[in-house]
């Protein structure tokens, strides 16, 4: 189920790939038409088309197979300096390509240069991008594909074709847009500037903070069997850790105690919206127990102890409170108002967004290390012994 | 241009008609869902396929580039409808309310 993301990249990167296929095999038939005596001049129109459709498709297919390997963990992020004025050089140098093409269709050479230059083009920018913007940039390359598609109904003058690919394109630009705003950043800012990259300057300042305390698994497990309320906030390291089903486990152990428990979901928790939704309705957990920001937030008052799991910025209070923070003015989890703060990560380095948190080193939040997954089964272990 | 407007005047009204209804779906369905909502999109947009069949229908039986090139179009559209509406239908299947 952590998986699904990478389908959906992976079938995403198939439908422009056939996008481009179709643009190659029409581009060809028209080559064809020109050379036995067809005039060039009423094909502008068509060529257009065609190119545009090569252009987005290629892109989109490049693209989604590298979003595909990043999220498998096959490619890394890589990102060097001047990436982003090479990839607009390359952008307008295949946009200019295209327009050439229009006028003169028969140079087919400058036809296959164009599509080599929309894969790199494709590969380059989706490279530098972290693992946080990964659902934006997958939902913005899902709406290039649908744009894709409808230029294939523009070109056939194929209605279905042309309703479904207008259909995801705008509802794909629109979700994208809403991704960026659950995470206060602009598209601008997702696609050319790398987020880690900038914000590491204005984190660095605050690295030296004070000091973490840590707790124990048995301390953990005693603090979280005696108390009213437990409230769970997801994040990626459950993802990646598969620790949905022992999460669930926790959770039985904590209700057969008496411990009321509850999850509370940041909606751009993990790698795509509604991602910890998935993973922990895969689980099994009832839907009911699972709270948006807003409830959560109102419930944080009255909660006795709040298991963070392998998130972090979500949780920043920075984000509320330090103007200069990258992340601020996100709305996030106010997990910094129930009484004790366990935070399970994996090491002490920063989240995505590559800035410390404070969180961290307030006084009511305790330190567990270690895999999210590893963890949860030796607190459940724990617990069933107290 | 004007006539241009007036010759293709049902594509353009699919066309504003289709980003009013994507902007209206997108609306008005919660952030929990997005992710099943953009799984969704994914196989809409599998309807490329279409575009993959008449290229394939009217290559030349000679055209082998062409066939070969329609074949893994055709192959791949497949695969982005049937992928894209298997794995959306694994996603909602983990909504539904458990007996």
């Amino acid at each position: 189920m952590t998986a699904m993301p990478e389908m959906v990249s992976l079938f995403n990167g198939m439908g422009g790939a056939c996008a481009a296929l179709i643009s190659i095999v029409e581009f060809n038939h028209l080559l064809h038409d020109i050379e036995n005596g067809g005039n060039a001049e009423g094909h502008a129109g068509k060529v257009l088309i065609i190119v545009l459709g090569l252009i987005i498709g290629s892109v989109s297919f490049a693209g989604s197979m590298i979003a595909w390997g990043k999220l498998n963990g096959k490619v890394k992020d890589h990102s060097f300096k001047g990436q982003n004025i090479l990839n607009l050089i390359f952008l307008a140098i295949a946009i200019g390509g295209a327009g050439y093409l229009v006028v003169n269709p028969e140079h087919h050479l400058v036809f296959y240069g164009v599509l080599t230059l929309a894969l790199v083009y494709g590969v380059l920018f989706v490279m530098p991008i972290g693992g946080a913007d990964m659902p934006v940039v997958i939902s913005l390359l899902n709406s290039f594909t649908g744009v894709a598609a409808a230029c294939g109904g523009f070109l056939y003058n194929n209605k279905v074709m042309l309703t479904g690919g207008i259909l995801v394109g705008a509802a794909g630009t629109l979700l994208t847009i809403l991704m960026c705003k659950a995470m206060n950043r602009s598209l601008l800012n997702v696609l050319v500037g790398s987020f880690g990259g900038s914000a590491a300057t204005t984190g660095g300042g605050s690295t030296s903070q004070g000091t973490y305390k840590e707790i124990t698994l048995s301390d953990a497990a005693m603090v979280m069997s005696y108390a009213h309320k437990v409230m769970i906030v997801p994040g990626y390291g459950l993802a990646v850790a598969q620790a949905q089903h022992v999460c669930h486990e926790l959770e039985k152990i904590l209700e057969e105690k008496g411990v009321e428990v509850k999850y509370a979901i940041h909606p751009v928790a993990g790698r795509m919206p509604g991602h910890m939704n998935v993973l922990l309705a895969e689980a099994d957990v009832s839907y009911d127990k699972l709270l948006e920001m807003e409830h959560a937030n109102d419930e944080f008052k009255t909660t006795d102890v709040v298991l963070v799991l392998g998130a972090n910025d979500v949780v920043n209070p920075a984000a509320k409170s330090d103007p200069a923070s990258p992340i601020y003015g996100m709305p996030i989890l106010e997990v910094e108002q129930a009484k004790t703060t366990i935070v399970n990560k994996r090491s002490m380095k920063p989240g995505y967004a590559g800035i410390e948190n404070d969180l961290f080193f307030r006084p009511k939040t305790s330190m567990l290390f270690g895999d999210a997954k590893k963890v949860l089964q030796d607190l459940v272990a724990e617990i069933k012994s107290v | 241009m004007l006539e241009w407007i007036q010759e293709n005047q049902q594509i353009i009204y699919i066309v504003i008609l289709m980003v009013f209804v994507g902007i209206e779906v997108i609306g008005r369905v919660p952030s929990v869902l997005h992710t099943p909502l953009m799984s969704g999109a994914n196989a809409i947009h599998g309807v490329v396929i279409i575009g993959a069949i008449i290229v394939m229908g009217k290559a030349e039986a000679d055209n082998y580039l062409a066939l070969v090139l329609g074949f893994l179009a055709v192959i791949l559209g497949t695969l982005n409808v049937v992928g894209g509406f298997v794995v959306t239908d694994r996603m909602l299947e983990m909504f539904k309310k458990k007996k």
